[in-house]
C-alpha cells in the first residue's frame, strides 16, 4: 500500500504552495513533514514526497541526502544535539557527550527508542557553552553532572522535532 | 553623536519576554516608522540607507545601501531574502534577535521590501532553530491579522508578503546564493557568480539577500536619519557592533557596543576578563572562518576596516617570511565577519583547537569543487594526528600547501573560511604546531586531550556501527 500525507499535512502543504511559483521549494517543508508522520525518510516516503510534489524522485532524493536534520533510519523520540564545535569545546563540550554517551548507552549517531544522539556543529548558543538542543528546548551551560537530569526531564517530557514541521 | 556603552539598538528588547507579542511591540511605538516610511518615495530610502554606511553584519560586511542599488531601477518581481541561517561557529546573534524582538525584523523587511519594490518576500531560518522558528511563525501571522503584511501592505495599496522558510541542517546554506538554491527547494548548492542575486537571484529574479541584524537596524536608519546613524559608528561604519564573546571569558555573552571598543577592552571591561584568572593566548575575531589575533594584536578595535587594514595586526603567511596573497599583491590580516568572538587562553592546546575547525569545514563541505572537498578533509585528517602527537615532519608545511591549494579556487567563500583559519593559526601560533610534530617523532603523545576523548568516541562508534552492520 502506498504511503499518504495525513489531511493536515496536505493540508499544510497546499497552503506553502501558494507562497511559491511551483512546488519544488516546498519539498523542504514536505520532507520535514514526512518525517514527522511516517518516522524517517525511507525509500517509499520519498516517493510519496515526489508524487505529491509532483517532483522526480531523484530530485527529492537529493534533497533529503543533503541535509543533516532529515534521516533515512528510524530515529528516537528525542533528538539529542550535543554541540562541540570550538566555543563548546573550550569550556568542556567533549566531557558533556562522553556523558551522554555512557548514560544513555548510545554512541554518536546512534539511536534508542527514546533517544538519537547527535554530535552536532555550532547550535548559536555560544555564550552559554556548552550547549545541548533538542527539539524547541535549549540546555545551556551544561556540565556532566547534569547530563542525567536532563535525560530525565526529556524522558518525562519528550521534544520530538517533528512538533515544529 | 558617536555611540556609547550605553547605545542600544537592536539590542534594546532584550530580556523583554512580552515583547514578540504585537500589541506591546505597537504600544512602544512599534510598526510606527514602517507606516511613515511607506509614505516615503523608495530612493529616498535607498539613499538614507546609503548614507548610513550599514554594513552587512553576516560576515563580508559589505555596504548595504550599495547593494540595495545594483537592483537594476526598471526591474519588477525583485525579491528581499532575510539570512537568518546563523551557523558560523562563535555567532549568537541572530538567534536571540529573533527570539526577543521578532517584529523589529518584520518591520525593518517591511520598509526594506518598500525601498527594493519587492513583493515576495522571505526569511530563511536555520533548521535547528525550531524555537524561534515558531516565534517568527507566530508574529508573522500577527503582521498579516493587523493588515501590516498582505495584498495591501499597511493601507498603501501596495502588496508585501513575509514567508517563513525553513532550512533542514546545512552550513552552507548561510551562503547566498546557496541559500538561495535552499529556498529554490534543492540542495544548497552554491552558485557561479556572476550573475549576481541583484540580476538574477531567487527564481530567476533581482534578489536582495540581507542578514537578520542588518535588516532590523533599517528601522532606525529611517526613523532618525542615514546621518545619524553613520556618526554612531566610525570610519566607513556606521552603527554599533552586536558581538557575542564565547570561550574562556568569565562572561560571556552577546552585547552591542560601540564600533570603537577593542578586543582588550571587550575581554577586560565588558566580559570580566579572561576566566579562572588566567591569561588570554589569543583570540578568533569574527567568527572560526577568520584568521585569529595573538595576545599582542589585541588593542584593535572591532571595527570592519581595522581587522582588515590595522598593521597591529601581522599579516597571514603561507610559510615564515611569506605573506599569503589575496590577490593582486593584498595581504590577509583578518575580518570582523559575523562578530563571533572567541576567546582562548594560555592553557588552550592551539592546534587541538584548529582541528576542531578544520572538522567543520570538512563536514560541511557542499562538495562541489574539488580543492574544498578533498581540502577540507586532508587538513582535518592531517591536523588531527598533528594534534594526537602523531604528526610527522613536513606536515606544517603540508598543511599551509595545502590550503593555499583551496583558497581563491572554489566557487564560493567555504573553501577560504577553511584555508584562512588554517594558515592564520599557522602564523600566529607556528611553534605549537612544530612542537607538537616535533614531539611526536620523539614518541610523546598528550593522552588527556579533547581530540583524545573525541577520536575515541568516534572510534567506538564506528566500531557499534560495523558490528550493527550499519556502515
Amino acid at each position: 500500500m502506498s504511503l499518504e500525507f495525513s489531511p493536515e499535512a496536505k493540508q499544510k502543504i497546499a497552503a506553502l504552495r501558494q507562497r511559491y511559483p511551483s512546488s519544488q521549494p516546498v519539498v523542504l517543508a514536505a520532507l520535514h513533514l514526512a518525517q514527522k508522520e511516517h518516522g524517517d525518510l525511507r525509500d517509499d516516503v520519498l516517493r510519496m514526497v515526489a508524487e505529491h510534489l509532483d517532483l522526480p524522485y531523484a530530485h527529492v532524493y537529493g534533497v533529503a541526502t543533503f541535509y543533516t536534520m532529515f534521516r533515512r533510519t528510524p530515529g528516537g523520540v528525542n533528538t539529542l544535539r550535543v554541540c562541540t564545535n570550538v566555543s563548546c569545546m573550550l569550556r568542556g563540550a567533549y566531557g558533556v557527550l562522553r556523558a551522554f554517551e555512557e548514560q544513555l548507552g548510545l554512541k554518536v549517531g546512534q539511536s534508542s527508542a527514546e533517544f538519537t544522539l547527535v554530535e552536532e556543529e555550532c547550535i548559536a548558543a555560544c555564550a552559554n557553552a556548552p550547549a545541548v538542543l533538542c527539539g524547541t528546548e535549549y540546555f545551556l551551560d551544561v556540565t556532566p553532572d547534569q547530563v542525567a537530569g536532563i535525560i530525565a526531564e526529556l524522558k518525562k517530557n519528550p521534544r520530538p522535532e517533528g512538533e515544529v514541521a | 553623536m558617536p555611540a556609547d556603552m550605553s547605545t542600544k539598538l537592536v539590542t534594546r528588547n532584550f530580556g523583554n519576554v512580552k515583547m514578540r507579542e504585537i500589541a506591546t511591540y505597537e504600544a512602544a511605538g512599534g510598526y510606527r516608522i514602517a507606516r511613515a516610511a511607506l509614505g516615503r518615495p523608495p530612493a529616498d530610502l535607498i539613499a538614507e540607507v546609503k548614507a548610513s554606511n550599514l554594513r552587512g553584519r553576516g560576515g563580508a560586511g559589505f555596504p548595504t545601501g550599495v547593494k540595495w542599488g545594483f537592483i537594476p531601477k526598471d526591474a519588477t518581481d525583485v525579491h528581499l531574502v532575510c539570512n537568518a541561517d546563523e551557523a558560523e561557529p562563535g555567532t549568537c546573534k541572530d538567534r536571540e534577535l529573533i527570539y526577543w524582538d521578532p517584529h523589529l525584523l518584520i518591520e525593518g523587511m517591511i520598509i526594506s521590501a518598500h525601498a527594493l519594490r519587492a513583493v515576495h518576500n522571505y526569511i530563511y531560518i536555520r533548521g535547528e532553530m525550531m524555537r524561534e522558528y515558531l516565534v517568527l511563525e507566530r508574529a508573522v501571522r500577527e503582521a498579516y491579522e493587523r493588515g501590516y503584511l498582505g495584498d495591501s501592505a499597511m493601507g498603501t495599496g501596495r502588496p508585501c508578503h513575509i514567508t517563513v522558510h525553513r532550512g533542514a541542517g546545512a552550513y552552507i546554506c548561510g551562503e547566498e546564493t546557496a541559500l538561495l538554491n535552499s529556498l529554490e527547494g534543492k540542495r544548497g548548492w552554491p552558485r557561479i557568480k556572476p550573475p549576481f542575486p541583484a540580476i538574477k537571484g531567487l527564481f530567476g529574479n533581482p534578489t536582495v539577500v540581507n542578514n537578520v541584524e542588518t535588516l532590523m537596524n533599517v528601522p532606525f536608519i529611517v526613523d532618525k536619519g542615514g546621518a545619524w546613524f553613520a556618526e554612531l559608528g566610525v570610519g566607513r561604519s556606521g552603527g554599533t557592533r552586536i558581538v557575542c564573546v564565547s570561550g574562556h571569558v568569565e562572561r560571556p555573552g552577546v552585547y552591542e557596543l560601540p564600533m570603537t571598543i577593542t578586543f582588550r577592552q571587550l575581554i577586560d571591561e565588558v566580559c570580566g576578563g579572561v576566566w579562572k584568572g588566567r591569561k588570554v593566548r589569543g583570540v578568533i575575531p569574527g567568527g572560526s572562518s577568520m584568521p585569529p589575533l595573538d595576545a599582542s594584536e589585541l588593542d584593535v578595535p572591532v571595527e570592519f576596516d581595522a581587522l582588515m587594514t590595522d598593521e597591529r595586526i601581522k599579516p597571514v603567511e603561507t610559510a615564515p617570511g611569506v605573506p599569503f596573497d589575496m590577490g593582486g599583491g593584498r595581504q590577509l590580516r583578518s575580518m570582523a565577519g559575523s562578530g563571533g568572538i572567541v576567546v582562548f587562553d594560555d592553557q588552550t592546546d592551539v592546534v587541538e583547537l584548529t582541528w576542531r575547525i578544520m572538522k567543520f569545514y570538512a563536514h560541511e563541505s557542499c562538495g562541489q569543487c574539488t580543492p574544498c572537498r578533498e581540502g577540507t578533509g586532508w587538513l582535518e585528517k592531517i591536523c588531527r594526528r598533528v594534534a594526537q602527537g602523531k604528526g610527522m615532519p613536513g606536515d606544517v608545511e603540508l598543511m599551509s600547501s595545502i590550503a593555499v591549494g583551496i583558497a581563491g579556487n572554489t566557487i564560493c567563500a567555504l573553501g577560504d573560511a577553511a584555508a584562512w583559519p588554517m594558515l592564520g593559526f599557522l602564523t600566529k601560533f607556528r611553534a605549537d604546531f612544530e612542537a607538537k610534530v616535533n614531539r611526536a617523532q620523539y614518541g610523546q603523545v598528550h593522552a588527556n586531550s579533547q581530540v583524545a576523548l573525541a577520536a575515541s568516541a568516534e572510534a567506538r562508534a564506528r566500531q557499534a556501527s560495523e558490528a550493527e552492520g550499519v556502515a
